[in-house]
């Protein structure tokens, strides 16, 4: 009997011992959005083990981790939420030690606003929100906003509109003219509360999955994500993505380590692992967005490439803003129009 | 026999066992307390508090929360206060919609009630089991069976133009229709099962001699049957009502996000809104309605009871 147990407690504490010795790391992160080949690929290198749990809203995630006792080492918010996360001390700086590669982010990328030089974060995955349109129907320019606010008879009960107030009130704000998301002229407001209650008996939904109704033809444009967009059209060759020239949200997921990691060392070495070109161009692959780290292209799958939705045209490039948090005042008066829209 | 006249005398051993039977709840009650009211406590006291940066809430007292459910300034000209019709609309659509939805359950569970109720005995578990398949699978899947089902593409529209009833599809999703529909569906068990036991107590002999006295059917039924079975149709009601008020994946899915419900607004507010005190006071709000709907449901059940011994 006591045989039995000095045996079974040896493993125990052998088992414990190769479990910190190999160490664990847990990702808090969107779901259906961490490339399985890329884990799989870290564990052979490194002998971490990887635990992915989904979060579905940048809200969600912050209140969990804000609770503290998540036992999350690496998350990643949007752009709009770093400040958020930075200034509440909720991140850790990365340590210079072991992410050793922030070299290998594109310029673009480095100093931005939310995170100037990169003392926390390093990009995920990027991208737009922008115009998914059937172009077998629509023959028009596809870079125009009034496919959605003021659509042509043809579209006119077939247009989906993704339920994200702050993309949706963006390309509103620029198309009747405004260049901030948080503005407080009243004026822009109300044109565009009246342009989006004008627009909104054009649309037949407001939904997220929709991939296989542009598939299928029951939608035929809609505002979408640009690396939805891109999975429809390898299905459907017609659907194609347009930037409205007024003006469209640029996004970037970041990847950071907490600043309670209890695997802090493991979640650094991650970190660094993505500054790979090679291990960005997987997360590419599988998600279907840009991802930030120079070089990666030449890892990527043929078809993302020189993929339209990812390669935004010359002239266009400019017309693209990163959302802004707005301040709660200017955040009701948005709530308040999307409320009366659905109402 | 001491606790019912308390006697301040003490004598002692009585009492105190008594005091001891009543620990005995103490698990009951502390789970009671804990995992019931305490998050109903936080949110009564998040309602009264301010927004906090990018979600949560500052620990400043505020009474704008509740201010915003009812009203708004115009956020045109802040000195004109007036009804919130955007939330006020959502309530009038959530609580039309239930109510509905609580109609087409009694009258589609009635009869499926009665049929399973005048079954011979050993048949009727059969019936009922068969009730209950639908609860196997998850709600979110047989939602978007639903929505498989009358999509533009889907199986409804495809037999419906193969047989040359319509020549173009029929847009069913995204409608107050496609709520309903999805909504009764998901309900009417709820409907059925006390509808059925308070049948299965019904005594057929008042049938019958209603029919001796040369009642018609629908007099047996107006005079005789349903007010017999009304406990199990207010209890149907309840049990159907409540969870209808609060609804989310149901219109989020099948409604196609073009108009909300209350929940959906409440997942708004603590969401994208980043207003949780507000979110906070809507919830108080549906527990109010889903309150008042259960004090008409017990006075109507003693009235009854009073009723009958009267």
């Amino acid at each position: 009997m006591n045989k039995t147990l000095v045996s079974a407690l040896a493993l125990i504490v052998a088992s414990a011992s190769t479990a910190s010795a190999d160490g664990v790391l847990n990702i808090y992160n969107w779901g259906n959005y961490t490339s399985p080949e890329l884990i799989e690929k870290f564990t052979a290198d490194t002998g971490i083990e990887v635990t992915i749990t989904d979060f579905d809203s940048n809200e969600t995630a912050l209140a969990r981790v804000r609770q503290g006792g998540h036992g999350f080492d690496i998350v990643v918010p949007t752009h709009s939420y770093v400040q958020a996360w930075i200034s509440e001390g909720l991140l850790a700086p990365l340590d210079p030690e072991i992410v050793t590669d922030r070299g290998n982010i594109a310029p673009q990328w480095v100093d931005v606003d939310f995170d100037p030089g990169r003392e926390y974060t390093v990009p995920w995955q990027w991208g737009t929100t922008g115009i998914a349109v059937n172009t077998s129907v629509y023959t028009g320019d596809i870079n125009s906003a009034d496919i959605i606010f003021n659509p042509p008879e043809e579209l006119v009960g077939r247009i989906n509109v993704i339920p994200e107030m702050s993309d949706v009130l963006a390309i509103a704000v620029y198309a009747v003219g405004g260049d901030d998301v948080c503005t407080t002229n009243m004026d822009t407001w109300r044109a565009v509360r009246d342009m989006l209650e004008a627009a909104k008996p054009s649309w037949l939904s407001l939904d997220y999955g929709t991939i296989d109704n542009y598939t299928a033809g029951d939608i035929l444009a809609g505002v979408y994500w640009n690396g939805a967009t891109m999975r429809a059209r390898l299905q459907n060759a017609d659907v194609a993505y347009g930037y409205p020239a007024t003006g469209y949200p640029v996004w970037m997921d970041n990847a950071a380590v907490l600043a309670d990691a209890q695997n802090s060392e493991n979640a650094m070495i991650f970190i660094n692992y993505i500054l790979q070109p090679e291990n960005a161009a997987m997360l590419s692959n599988f998600a279907r967005y840009g991802n930030g780290v120079a070089g990666s292209e030449e890892f990527m799958d043929a078809d993302m490439r020189d993929a339209p939705e990812i390669v935004i045209p010359e002239a266009l490039v400019s017309a693209g803003h990163f959302n802004v948090p707005c301040s709660q005042e200017i955040q009701d008066v948005r709530t308040q129009i999307w409320t009366e829209l659905l109402q | 026999m001491a606790a019912q006249t308390p006697d301040p005398a003490p004598e002692g051993e009585p009492q105190e066992r008594h005091g001891w039977k009543w620990a005995l709840n103490a698990p009951a009650l502390a789970v009671l307390i804990l995992a019931a009211s305490g998050p109903l406590i936080i949110v009564a006291v998040y309602s009264f508090l301010s927004p906090g940066n990018m979600g949560g809430v500052a620990w400043d007292f505020s009474l704008d929360g509740w201010f915003k459910v009812f009203w708004t300034r115009d956020i045109f000209d802040p000195e004109n206060v007036s009804w919130n019709w955007g939330n006020l609309t959502v309530f009038w659509r959530t609580v039309w919609l239930s109510i509905q939805t609580t109609v087409i359950c009694a009258v589609l569970g009635f009869p499926t009630a009665w049929f399973i109720a005048t079954r011979p005995p050993h048949r009727r578990a059969l019936w009922l089991f068969l009730i209950t398949i639908p609860f196997w699978t998850n709600l979110l899947i047989r939602t978007f069976a639903i929505q498989e089902l009358i999509r533009g593409t889907g199986l409804l529209n495809t037999v419906m133009m193969g047989l040359g009833i319509v020549n173009e599809p029929v847009q069913m999703l995204y409608s107050d229709f496609a709520i309903l529909l999805g909504m009764a569906y998901v309900f009417l068990p709820l409907m059925v099962l006390p509808l059925y036991a308070a049948m299965d107590k019904l005594d057929f002999r008042l049938v019958e001699a209603g029919y001796d006295l040369y009642a018609s059917r629908f007099r047996v039924l107006w005079h005789v049957i349903l007010p017999l079975v009304k406990p199990g149709f207010v209890a149907g009601s309840i049990l159907v009502f409540i969870p209808s008020i609060g609804a989310y994946v149901t219109p989020r899915v099948l409604g196609g996000g073009r108009t909300m419900m209350l929940g959906n607004l409440i997942g708004l507010q603590f969401g994208q809104g980043r207003n949780w005190p507000l979110g906070a006071a809507l919830s108080m709000l549906l527990l109010i309605i889903v309150m008042i709907a259960l004090i008409a449901y017990l006075r109507t059940v003693n009235r009854d009871d009073g009723g009958r011994r009267g």
